[in-house]
C-alpha cells in the first residue's frame, strides 16, 4: 500500500514540474509573439524609407491583398463557408471608392473606405441570406455566380454612366496631408498600414470574443452549435457581411493605390487568387492572411522571371511544393516549427538538469 | 413561336457541349468525391494529343482510341503521384493542388502547341441535320455520343462488381476498406475514367469551339453550372442540367429586353441560384443525410 502511495506521489511530483516546464515556454512564446508583432510593425514603418517607389507600391499591394484575404479568412477559415465571390466584393469596394472620388460627389479618399465597407457589408448580408440554404460546392456556385456577374454588370450599358463601362474610371493619387516630407507613394503606404493594423486588430478581437467563438462553433459543428443556443442563421449572415466589408475596404484601398478601376480587373481569377492566398497563408490564421498577400503578389512575378513561356507551369509547381511541404499553410508550418523547437528546448533542459 | 423553337434548338446545340462536360464533372465527383477543377485542362491536353496524332497522319478513330487510352493512364498517374500524398490534407489544400495542376497544364499546352487557334476534325460532318439548319450533324452526333456514354456508365456503375466497388469506395471509404475493397486504387480508377471521359468531351467539343489552350475554360464553368443544377449525385441530372443551362442562356439573351448578349451568362447563373434555393442539392440530386 505504501509502495503504491509512494508511486502515486512520485508520479504526481513528476507531473508538476513537467507541466510548469511546458507552461513557461508557452508564456515565453506568447511574449515573443507580441515582440514579433512589434518588430514587424517597426519594420513596416521603416520599410518605405529605404526601398524604391515601385517596391513601396508592391508592399502596399501586399497589405491590401492581405486585408482582402483576411476578409475571406473570416468567412472560410473561421465560419467554414466557402466563397468564390470575393473578387466581386473587392470590385464593389473599388468601384464605390472610384465613383465617390471621381463623380460629382468628389469625396476625400479616406471617406470612401467606410462607404465601401458599408456597401459591401449590405451586399454581403444580401448574399449571405441565400447562402444559408446552400452548402459546400452549391454555395461555391452561388458565390461564383456573383463573381462572374460583376464584371458583366459593370460593363453593361445600363450602368455605363456610373461605371464608365469598359473604359473604367481613372482617379487621382491623393497627396500626403499637412505637408509631410514624404512622397505620395510613401503616404499611401502609411495610410494602408494604419488601416491594416486597425482592421487586423479588430479581426483578432472579433475572433477572441463571444461572437467569434460562436462563429467558430458553427464551423466546427453546426448542429451542436445550434443546440447550444447559437443563432446559426444570424451569425452566418453576419459573418458574410463582415467578410465582405473587409474585402470591400481592401478593394477601395486598391482602387486608390492603383488609381484606376476597370471591370476585367475584378474577374473570377481574382477570387481564385484570394483563395490560393488564403490556403497558402493558413486557413483560420490572421497573420497568415498577410503571408497570403505576399504570395499572391510576388510568386507570379517570380514564376515569370524563371521562365516567360512556362510561367504558369512554374507557378503551379511552386504551389504544389508549398502544399506538399506545408499542408496546413504557412501559419500551420510556423506553429509546428515553434512546437518542435519548444519540445527540443524542453528535452535539452531536462537532460541538463 | 418560330423564333422560340429556333432559340431552343440553338440552346440544345450549345447545351450539348455543356452536358458532355457536366457528365465528365459528375463522374469524377462520384468517384473521388471532389470537383476536379483541372478537368477542363486535362481534356484540352488530351485533345491536343489527338490533334498531334492526326497531324502525324493517324486516322481519326485510331487517334481517338489512343487518346482515350493515354488519358486513362494519365488520370491514374496524376492521382498516384499528385493527389495520393495530399489525400489527408485539408480539403482546401487539395483544391490548391487542382489549381496548380490547372496552371501547369494550361501553360504547358501553350508552350508545346502554342496559342494559335487550330481546327479539329469531326467524324460526323458539319452539314445541317435533316437540312433544317437548326442543328448540325456534328452537334447531333455529339448529343448521341453523350447519351451513349451516359448509358454505358450507368450500366458500369449499376451492373458491374467493379462499378459497385467504386461507388462503395466513394460513399464510405472506411466501410469499403473493411470489406476488402482497395479504396486507393478505386479512386485512381475514378481519375482514369474521368480523364478518359474528359478526353472524349474535349474531342467532341473542339470542332465547335476550336482548339486552343484556353478552349475549355468557359465550357468547364458552364459544365459545373449544369452539373450543380442537375445535382452532383446524378449523372442523368448533369446531362439534363447541361442542356438546361444552354437553353436558359439562349432564351434569356433573346427574349428579356436589355439583357442581350452581354448579360446572358449572368441571367443563366441567377436562374440556377434561384433553382438551388428551392432544391439545394440540385434538381435530381439526393440530399445527403448523415448520422450525427
Amino acid at each position: 500500500m505504501t509502495m503504491q502511495e509512494h508511486e502515486a506521489v512520485a508520479l504526481d511530483t513528476a507531473a508538476v514540474p513537467s507541466e510548469a516546464a511546458i507552461a513557461r515556454p508557452l508564456g515565453l512564446w506568447l511574449d515573443r509573439r507580441r515582440l514579433l508583432i512589434g518588430a514587424a510593425v517597426i519594420a513596416g514603418l521603416m520599410a518605405p524609407l529605404v526601398v524604391a517607389n515601385f517596391t513601396i507600391f508592391q508592399l502596399t499591394m501586399v497589405m491590401i491583398y492581405g486585408l482582402a484575404i483576411l476578409g475571406l479568412n473570416l468567412l472560410t477559415g473561421f465560419n467554414g463557408q466557402f466563397s468564390l465571390g470575393h473578387s466581386a466584393f473587392y470590385g464593389i469596394g473599388a468601384y464605390t471608392a472610384a465613383i465617390l472620388m471621381s463623380g460629382s460627389a468628389e469625396l476625400s479618399y479616406y471617406w470612401t473606405l467606410p462607404c465601401a465597407g458599408a456597401v459591401c457589408f449590405v451586399v454581403g448580408i444580401l448574399l449571405g441570406l441565400p447562402a444559408l440554404r446552400l452548402q459546400g460546392l452549391y454555395l461555391a456556385l452561388a458565390t461564383f455566380a456573383l463573381a462572374v456577374a460583376l464584371p458583366q454588370l459593370l460593363k453593361s450599358h445600363v450602368l455605363e454612366g456610373l461605371t464608365g463601362g469598359v473604359q473604367g474610371i481613372v482617379i487621382d493619387k491623393p497627396d500626403p496631408p499637412l505637408g509631410l516630407p514624404i512622397n505620395a507613394d510613401q503616404w499611401l503606404y502609411y495610410f494602408t498600414l494604419a488601416v491594416l493594423l486597425v482592421m487586423f486588430a479588430a479581426a483578432a478581437g472579433l475572433v477572441r470574443s463571444r461572437t467569434g467563438r460562436a462563429i467558430m462553433a458553427i464551423r466546427d459543428h453546426p448542429i451542436a452549435a445550434s443546440a447550444m443556443g447559437i443563432n446559426t442563421a444570424r451569425y452566418k449572415t453576419l459573418t458574410f457581411g463582415v467578410s465582405a466589408l473587409y474585402t470591400g475596404v481592401a478593394g477601395a484601398l486598391g482602387a486608390i493605390v492603383v488609381q484606376f478601376v476597370a471591370p476585367d480587373s475584378f474577374s473570377f481569377l481574382l477570387s481564385v487568387n484570394f483563395l490560393v492566398g488564403l490556403i497558402v497563408g493558413g486557413i483560420g490564421s490572421i497573420p497568415g492572411s498577410l503571408f497570403g498577400g505576399v504570395f499572391v503578389l510576388f510568386v507570379p512575378n517570380i514564376a515569370e522571371k524563371v521562365s516567360t513561356g512556362l510561367s504558369g507551369a512554374v507557378y503551379g509547381i511552386i504551389l504544389l511544393l508549398l502544399i506538399f511541404l506545408m499542408p496546413s499553410g504557412a501559419a500551420g508550418f510556423v506553429r509546428r516549427t515553434a512546437a518542435w523547437l519548444a519540445r527540443l528546448r524542453h528535452t535539452s533542459t531536462r537532460g541538463g538538469a | 413561336m418560330e423564333q422560340l423553337l429556333q432559340q431552343v434548338m440553338a440552346g440544345l446545340a450549345t447545351g450539348a457541349i455543356y452536358a458532355t462536360m457536366a457528365l465528365a464533372v459528375v463522374m469524377v465527383y462520384q468517384a473521388i468525391d471532389h470537383l476536379n477543377f483541372a478537368q477542363g485542362e486535362l481534356a484540352t491536353f488530351s485533345t491536343f494529343l489527338a490533334w498531334q496524332m492526326i497531324e502525324w497522319g493517324w486516322s481519326y478513330w485510331a487517334a481517338f482510341a489512343m487518346t482515350v487510352a493515354i488519358s486513362f493512364v494519365i488520370g491514374i498517374a496524376i492521382d498516384r503521384v499528385l493527389f495520393r500524398p495530399v489525400r489527408n490534407a485539408p480539403i482546401l489544400s487539395q483544391l490548391v493542388a487542382f489549381i496548380a495542376l490547372f496552371s501547369i497544364l494550361n501553360s504547358s499546352d501553350g508552350e508545346i502547341w502554342n496559342f494559335t487557334i487550330k481546327t479539329f476534325p469531326t467524324p460526323f460532318g458539319t452539314k445541317p441535320l435533316f437540312g433544317s439548319g437548326l442543328i448540325s450533324t456534328h452537334q447531333a452526333g455529339m448529343v448521341a455520343v453523350t447519351l451513349v456514354m451516359l448509358a454505358l456508365l450507368y450500366l458500369f456503375f449499376r451492373g458491374s462488381r467493379l462499378g459497385l466497388a467504386m461507388r462503395a469506395a466513394a460513399a464510405n471509404p472506411e466501410a469499403a476498406r473493411l470489406v476488402g475493397i482497395r479504396v486507393g486504387w478505386m479512386i485512381a480508377l475514378g481519375w482514369g475514367l474521368s480523364t478518359a471521359i474528359g478526353a472524349v468531351a474535349g474531342m467532341l467539343i473542339a470542332p465547335i469551339v476550336f482548339l486552343d489552350p484556353n478552349m475549355m475554360l468557359g465550357v468547364l464553368l458552364y459544365g459545373f453550372a449544369g452539373a450543380v443544377l442537375g445535382g452532383l449525385s446524378s449523372p442523368g441530372g448533369a446531362v439534363f442540367g447541361g442542356f438546361a443551362v444552354g437553353i436558359i442562356e439562349n432564351l434569356a439573351g433573346t427574349f428579356i429586353p436589355f439583357v442581350g448578349q452581354e448579360l446572358k451568362l449572368t441571367v443563366a447563373l441567377i436562374v440556377i441560384v434561384a433553382v438551388l434555393m428551392v432544391r439545394p442539392a440540385g434538381i435530381f440530386g439526393q440530399v445527403a443525410v448523415s448520422r450525427v
